[in-house]
């Protein structure tokens, strides 16, 4: 196991290392910074000034290893627009999207999952067959579509739930959070739907499918023939095995929330990272963009070594496996 | 595991057994065709040429359906701010939206395909750089790559195909390479190889015909896919320009007006969008379930 999690570790620093290299030369070398921070009043001289101020005039392996060097103390550089350190401004709005995340993944798994074990159950009863249409439906619909949709019904007719903006923030741990008061659990209630709505729609694929694999596995035969009730076969038998994938997915989910929610986040104007992200592409502030890439492809790294080890954990299999 | 392992039948006699008694997947099927009709023949039937600014006119903007216009004509589906006619939009922004994600599908499974066979054949370091690559993709959300990339190279139709196209490979590579494996291992490659055949002979005549099946499974899904996240990126304002607008786009800009009540701008276009992909989806689940061996012997049960 020890030599597995060694083995996944190398794998994932390398991957980080390949990564930041991509997302820095990709970024900081297309496109010229001097032009886009000098207007028309600078002369030649200027301009030269401003490279070497910047750091641009030195050879490109040095200026990778003087960026990341900052990093790794915690300098991602400063805003252009806001003048401010990129780290400060990327975490001030991180609780915002991991709060949203977080709820969309509670209510994407806890519905998601019972309906799929069901629809596999019952896999050619009335109510499995909706429910699958409703998911196909879901799953086919783009997610800021979705949001449109539930903010015309449920902000602009019904007048239920707010469509924008974060409400009232309490502090906890020094943090800002919205879940904490009623009104922010009401701000917070329409972009989680709108991340929870592809959640639940994949998750009940994926333990419908599941469900049915396992079904008709011997092992459950055999457990039917020893006359273990229904419900024991179910927890014992079913979940445990339809567990794997799901890890596996919803490991990769906890990323892929965050990145959809720049979608979500935009059109809710839901003050996080996403939104961050794309205001910053919009007005080419380019060290929040570096940063901000360079900082979720670590996340990433991190959760799919995670998920890696996870998976050995449930699986025997896998760790023993060369 | 499921055993992809299908040899392909004549395309007739396989269309017929996928379609036949799922009167759903046939309606997904047909509405497909219909979409890819109109989009063809928008140039034609298109009341008005949306990209056309000589025969707009602003006196025409935000009409609700069925308003008469300023030439005498009726426009169905209502008009935007600029007085462009939805209905010949929406036409328009099917094409595009189409068009894209056709190229960046079948572009990006071609060098899928091609990766995935150059893999298995060589082996060695030519395997593990490219399997290293696809894993590294594979571990990324598609729309945040395609951020990244548009981030970089700045937004346009070639630009998305290129974003789409990184999000479609890598499955595919994965796919051929593990198919043209287990191929790999049958007599008949000894028998070629010891026939002296050369390595891309076997791998074009030989490989590529027996390991496609899955791959082209998984097509229709990919082909949504694109649909779906081009109209996202466009909706976002990263992906093709206003002068020529996509479906996504056509709904961003109906959005503004949303809240005060001119619903049709977003509506017919996002309507249009959410049918288009699930047509798609509808048949591609189909062809899956077909195609999984698995799950038709447990149908049978």
């Amino acid at each position: 196991m020890i030599k597995y999690i060694l083995k996944r570790l190398w794998h994932s620093g390398i991957l980080a290392i390949v990564m930041s290299l991509i997302v820095f030369f990709g970024l900081y070398v297309v496109g010229d910074p001097v032009e886009m921070l000098s207007d028309d009043e600078f002369t030649e001289q200027d301009k030269i000034e401003l490279a070497i101020e910047l750091g641009l005039d030195k050879p490109l392996y040095e200026q990778y290893f003087t960026y990341t060097g900052g990093m790794l103390q915690g300098d991602f550089g400063t805003s252009f627009v806001y003048n401010r350190p990129v780290l400060d401004l990327i975490m001030e709005r991180l609780p915002a999207t991991l709060e949203i995340s977080l709820l969309a993944m509670i209510i994407g798994l806890g519905i998601g999952i019972p309906l799929g074990i069901f629809s596999g159950i019952k896999n050619n009863s009335r109510a499995s067959k909706i429910i699958s249409f409703f998911t196909t439906v879901g799953y086919s619909t783009p997610n800021f579509w979705q949001a449109i949709i539930l903010i015309m019904v449920f902000a602009v007719f019904l007048q239920w739930l707010p469509a924008s903006g974060r409400g009232l923030t309490n502090s906890m741990f020094g943090i800002e959070w919205a879940w904490l008061s009623l009104n922010g659990l009401q701000h917070m209630a329409l972009p989680a739907i709108n991340l929870a709505i592809y959640k639940i729609c994949m998750q009940q694929r994926l333990a419908k499918s599941g469900t049915q694999e396992i079904l008709y596995q011997e092992y459950m035969t055999f457990a039917r023939a020893k006359g273990i009730t229904r419900n024991r076969i179910i927890r014992r038998h079913l979940l445990r095995n339809i567990l794997i994938p799901i890890v596996t997915i919803t490991g990769l989910e906890v990323g892929g929330l965050i990145a959809f929610s720049t979608v979500t986040e935009t059109i809710f104007s839901w003050p996080g990272i996403g939104k961050l992200l794309l205001d910053s592409i919009h007005m080419i502030d380019r060290p929040v963009v570096v940063a901000y890439l360079i900082l979720i492809t670590l996340m990433f790294v991190f959760i799919n070594f995670v998920v890696d080890v996870m998976y050995a954990f449930l699986d025997p299999r896998i760790r023993h496996q060369k | 595991m499921i055993d992809y392992k299908k040899k392909l039948a004549p395309l007739s006699l396989q269309t017929k057994s996928i379609f036949s008694g799922h009167p759903i997947a046939i309606a997904g099927l047909i509405g497909f065709v219909m979409f890819v009709l109109i989009a063809l023949l928008a140039p034609w039937i298109a009341p008005q040429n949306p990209y056309d600014l000589m025969v707009l006119d602003i006196m025409d903007g935000l009409l609700p359906p069925l308003s008469k216009l300023g030439n005498g004509t009726t426009s169905w589906l209502g008009t935007d701010a600029v007085g462009r006619d939805i209905l010949s939009a929406v036409m328009y922004g099917l094409r595009l939206s189409l068009f894209v994600a056709f190229i960046a599908t079948t572009v990006g499974s071609l060098i899928g395909v091609f990766l995935g066979l150059l893999a298995a054949v060589k082996g060695g370091w030519v395997e593990s750089v490219i399997m290293r690559a696809v894993d590294l993709k594979v571990s990324f959300p598609g729309i945040l790559l395609a951020l990244m990339m548009l981030a970089i190279f700045g937004t346009g139709v070639d630009k998305i195909i290129y974003a789409l196209i990184i999000g479609v490979w890598a499955s595919k590579a994965r796919l051929t390479r593990s198919s043209a494996l287990s191929e790999m291992q049958k007599e008949y490659i000894d028998a070629a190889k010891i026939s002296a055949i050369p390595n891309w002979r076997i791998m074009l005549k030989f490989l590529l015909p027996n390991s496609i099946a899955p791959v082209l499974v998984m097509i229709p899904m990919s082909l949504s896919g694109c649909i779906g996240a081009e109209a996202t990126l466009s909706f976002l304002g990263v992906g093709v320009p206003i002068t020529e607008p996509s479906l996504g786009l056509l709904i961003a800009n109906g959005n503004d007006y949303l809240l005060s009540g001119k619903w049709w701008i977003s509506i017919f276009p996002g309507v249009v969008l959410v049918s288009l992909v699930l047509c798609i989806n509808v048949v591609a689940d189909r062809i899956r379930e077909h195609n999984n061996p698995f799950l038709k012997s447990m149908n049978m049960q």
